[in-house]
Order: structure tokens, then C-alpha cells, then sequence
């Protein structure tokens, strides 16, 4: 009953890793504007959000317990590959949007991820359509126009009623109220997405037989899950940050208070009522409206245009990488080795490309001719990424790996051959992002 | 399937109506305790008095409920 299989403890790990880039990947969300008008510097901006993101850790349990949200039927034969499977998905792709500075949800990437394995072990009946369509579909389109409106409103109002009044006046003013909100998003974000991967972690568990069915995460995933979301986000996805902080819009004190108070009331009333909107849909959408809602503000179509073409890919895409990956763990225990062989090799090929241009809390707030640089990069990257139309032909070339693994697979016996297989598709989407 | 419209709708009127509320709110804080221009009426009512005493009141009063709310905030996230 408590031993942990070495499988198992693989999955404990991969969960953490994910938790650690959502943490990185919606730093943004809380900090992007507070960053960008100068109300907290970068440091401290990330070292509060972290701060608060695990305290909210460890603030409830309440959604630990359902993970998926009904979305795929946790009772159908899930077993750890499929978890494992699923996480690497996530993980890649987060990593990869990463790359391009693009937000896109965590939550999605992680649900993507599970839904694709579960898809390809056990098969259509895993997964329940109706929770999909009603709680990732629907929130992630509606989100952007709710919080886009509410802070367009918003952001009229408050230059209306202050307009006969100094700007260096209010700066202050609006600075204090934007470092409140942020803390709020923070918060939020700690209890609800650090409690994702404890539930993640719970499930491996109990399938693993570790833990009994609808037990609360020990103490020591609660711990754990919130170390590894702080952590993330205290090392922040600075590209992120700087795409939503600079990138859709210039953003003013006002605006910045305007999107970030959206932002919380909208994720907070939202969750309240019980049909709760992606964060990071809810964030960009604030910052959109925000950026519309001044005389003379500009929102970047063009960015704005690619993160929408991110949020549409994310489900997709993560489930994709997922699907791949479970069918190659369920090949056994070479099968799990390659994965996880794959997946490292994937992560640090990433990781070396953006080394090439780095961003970090020096250069966060840097615009003129690097502004150019993320579009390059995400139109390569989205391209190697994104499955084309074409077929499982061009698929294929893509370097879409469920479709690639699936005739290689089997017939190289052992990791090192499969292994040796991949590496050109782990690369090619970091190559090309850099070219 | 069955879309949930109730739900949304609603999301949607109680996220609008406390986003331009807190923000309305808490700019009348700001205009209150900032100082006011000079040689120009001002139409808002809770700054019109200027930076005296009667609108720092108010002003912190502002500020108050924009504290309780966030509090709210709070305890919808612990609760």
C-alpha cells in the first residue's frame, strides 16, 4: 500500500516540472503591467507574486480533489503513463509558448495534455465532449470580451473623472491600487493552480494505490507544489511579461490599474459564481480593453492576432505532443524511458534557444527594434508546431510526433533506438525558432 | 450540449459591474486627496470642495471600501 513505484515517482517529478512553468508562464498575468507602468520593479514584482503564489498553495484543497473537472473520466483504467504522458505535453508546450513570449493558459496545456493521452489509451470514452466545450471552450472565448469590456469601461471612467488632474498626482495613487489587484491575482493563481498539480500528484497516488480514493494531498505535495509554483514564478517567463506589459499596448498607471483591478474582479467573481474564466485569457483580454479604453491608445492587432492564434492551439497542440507520448509509454518501460529522454532533450533545446536572445528582468521593459524579434520567433515556432491541414503526410514533415513515432516506434527495438529517431523533431522547432 | 447561458450572462453583468465600480470608486479616492488645478471649476461632486476637508473624508472613505472589497476578495479566495 505506501510503496511508490519508481514509475509513479517519475510522474511526481514530471508534475513538479509542470507546476514550475506554469508558475514561470503566468508570472505575466499578475505582473506584466504592474511591471511595465513601474509600480513594483521587476525584482520585487516577481519575489511578491512567488511569495503570495505559495501562500495561496496552501490556502484550500477544494480543488485538488477534481483536476480535470470531469473533463476526462479519472475512474476509466488512468493509469501513471497516461498522467506521465499527458504532463509532458503540457510541459512542452508551455515551454514552447514560452519561447515565442506568447501567454497562453497553463490549465488548457495541462487539460490538452491529458485529454490527448487519454484519448490515444483509452480511447474516445475517456473523455467527456459536453466538459470540454463547457468549461475550456466557452471560458476561454468568453473570457477576453468580458474582461476586455469591464476594463475598456473602466479605463474611460477613470480618465474621465480624473482628467482634471495632474498626471504625477494620481501616478501614485493608481500604483498602490494596481500592486493590490496583482496581489490578488497572485493569490488566486497560487490556490488554483498549484492545487492542480497536487491534484495531479494525488491521482498518481491513488492509481499507484499510495493513497486512498478522494484522500486530501499529503502535506508533503502541498509543499512541494507550492515550492515548485513560487519558485517558477519568482525565475519569471520575462518574454511573457514583456509581451503582455509592452508588447499588445503601452501601458499608462490608469490602464495599468484599470486592466489589473479587471482582471481580479473579473477571475474572482467568475470562480465565485461558479463558471470560472481562464486566467491568462481573462489578464490579456483586461490589457486589450485597457489599451482601447485611452484616447490615443493602440493595441497591436498583429500580437494580439498571435496569441489568439496560441490560445486556439494550446488544447490541440499540448494533446498532440501527449498523445505521441502515451502511445510510446505504453510500450513499456523503454517506452516511458524515451519520453522522458525526449522531453528532457525537447526542454533543453528550447532552453538553449532562448539563450540565444535572452530576456530577463534587465531588458523586461526594452522596446524599438527587439519589439520585432518575438514575431519571428513565434511564426517559426507555431509553424513547426502546429499540425497542417495538409495530412499526417505533412504532419509528418512537421515533426508532429504522434504521428512520427507511430510507424518508428515499434519497430526499433529499445530506448536508444527510438531515441535516435526523435531528436530531429525536438529540434526543429527550436532550429527554426532561432533562424 | 447544453451551454450554460444563465451562468455566463451573469458573469459577465456582476465582472462588469465590479470592475467599473472599484475603479470608479478608487479614482474618486485619487481625485480626492490629489490637489486640485487651478483657475478651473471642477463638475465631479466629491472633489468639487478641493483638497479640503470635506473630500479627503470622502476620499477615504473611497479607500476604505476599496480595502473591504479586496478583503472580500480575500475571503472568496480562502473560503
Amino acid at each position: 500500500m505506501e510503496h511508490i513505484t519508481l514509475l509513479i515517482g517519475i510522474v511526481i517529478v514530471t508534475a513538479l516540472v509542470f507546476d514550475f512553468t506554469n508558475g514561470f508562464h503566468d508570472t505575466a498575468n499578475a505582473m506584466a503591467t504592474t511591471i511595465s507602468t513601474g509600480a513594483l520593479s521587476p525584482r520585487i514584482a516577481v519575489a511578491m507574486s512567488a511569495a503570495l503564489n505559495l501562500l495561496g498553495a496552501f490556502l484550500s484543497v477544494e480543488v485538488a480533489k477534481t483536476i480535470s473537472g470531469g473533463i476526462i473520466d479519472e475512474s476509466a483504467g488512468i493509469r501513471p503513463e497516461v498522467i506521465f504522458a499527458g504532463l509532458v505535453g503540457a510541459i512542452v508546450w508551455n515551454l514552447l509558448t514560452w519561447l515565442a513570449g506568447l501567454p497562453s493558459s497553463s490549465s488548457h496545456a495541462l487539460f490538452g495534455g491529458l485529454i490527448g493521452a487519454t484519448l490515444v489509451s483509452v480511447g474516445t470514452g475517456g473523455v467527456n465532449g459536453d466538459a470540454v466545450i463547457m468549461k475550456v471552450v466557452i471560458p476561454a472565448v468568453a473570457a477576453p470580451f468580458v474582461a476586455g469590456l469591464a476594463s475598456l469601461l473602466a479605463t474611460r471612467l477613470t480618465y474621465r473623472v480624473a482628467r482634471n488632474r495632474d498626471e504625477r498626482d494620481t501616478a501614485k495613487g493608481y500604483r498602490a491600487g494596481q500592486i493590490a489587484s496583482a496581489a490578488l491575482v497572485s493569490l488566486a493563481h497560487g490556490t488554483n493552480d498549484a492545487q492542480k498539480t497536487m491534484g495531479v500528484i494525488t491521482l498518481a497516488l491513488v492509481t499507484g494505490g499510495a493513497v486512498a480514493p478522494h484522500a486530501d494531498p499529503p502535506l508533503w505535495v502541498i509543499v512541494s507544489a507550492g515550492l515548485a509554483i513560487a519558485l517558477g514564478t519568482y525565475l519569471g517567463g520575462w518574454r511573457i511579461i514583456r509581451t503582455m506589459g509592452k508588447g499588445i499596448t503601452d501601458i499608462q498607471p490608469p490602464q495599468g490599474f484599470a486592466a489589473q483591478t479587471g482582471a481580479a474582479a473579473v477571475i474572482l467573481s467568475s470562480s465565485h459564481l461558479g463558471f470560472a474564466l481562464s486566467t491568462t485569457q481573462v489578464c490579456s483580454g483586461a490589457v486589450m480593453g485597457a489599451g482601447l479604453g485611452r484616447k490615443g491608445g493602440v493595441v497591436r492587432w498583429s500580437t494580439a492576432g498571435r496569441m489568439v492564434i496560441a490560445w486556439c492551439l494550446t488544447l490541440p497542440a499540448a494533446a498532440l505532443v501527449s498523445g505521441g507520448a502515451a502511445y510510446l509509454a505504453e510500450r513499456g518501460d523503454w517506452g516511458v524511458t524515451a519520453v522522458a529522454v525526449l522531453a528532457l532533450a525537447a526542454c533543453g533545446a528550447i532552453w538553449a534557444a532562448s539563450r540565444r536572445k535572452p530576456v530577463d528582468h534587465t531588458n523586461v521593459n526594452a522596446t524599438g527594434e527587439e519589439a520585432t524579434e518575438p514575431a519571428g520567433v513565434i511564426t517559426a515556432a507555431l509553424q513547426s508546431v502546429a499540425p497542417p491541414p495538409a495530412g499526417p503526410l505533412a504532419a509528418d514533415a512537421a515533426g508532429a510526433p504522434a504521428a512520427s513515432s507511430a510507424p518508428v516506434a515499434p519497430v526499433v527495438p529499445g530506448a536508444p533506438g527510438a531515441s535516435s529517431a526523435q531528436p530531429p523533431h525536438d529540434l526543429a522547432p527550436a532550429a527554426a525558432a532561432t533562424s | 450540449m447544453n451551454i450554460d447561458w444563465a451562468a455566463l450572462g451573469q458573469v459577465f453583468g456582476v465582472s462588469l459591474v465590479v470592475t467599473v465600480g472599484m475603479v470608479g470608486v478608487f479614482t474618486l479616492g485619487i481625485v480626492g486627496t490629489s490637489r486640485k488645478p487651478r483657475g478651473q471649476g471642477d463638475g465631479t461632486a466629491a472633489a468639487g470642495a478641493g483638497p479640503g476637508a470635506l473630500a479627503r473624508t470622502g476620499a477615504y472613505a473611497c479607500f476604505a471600501l476599496c480595502a473591504a472589497v479586496v478583503a472580500y476578495g480575500i475571503y472568496l479566495i480562502v473560503a
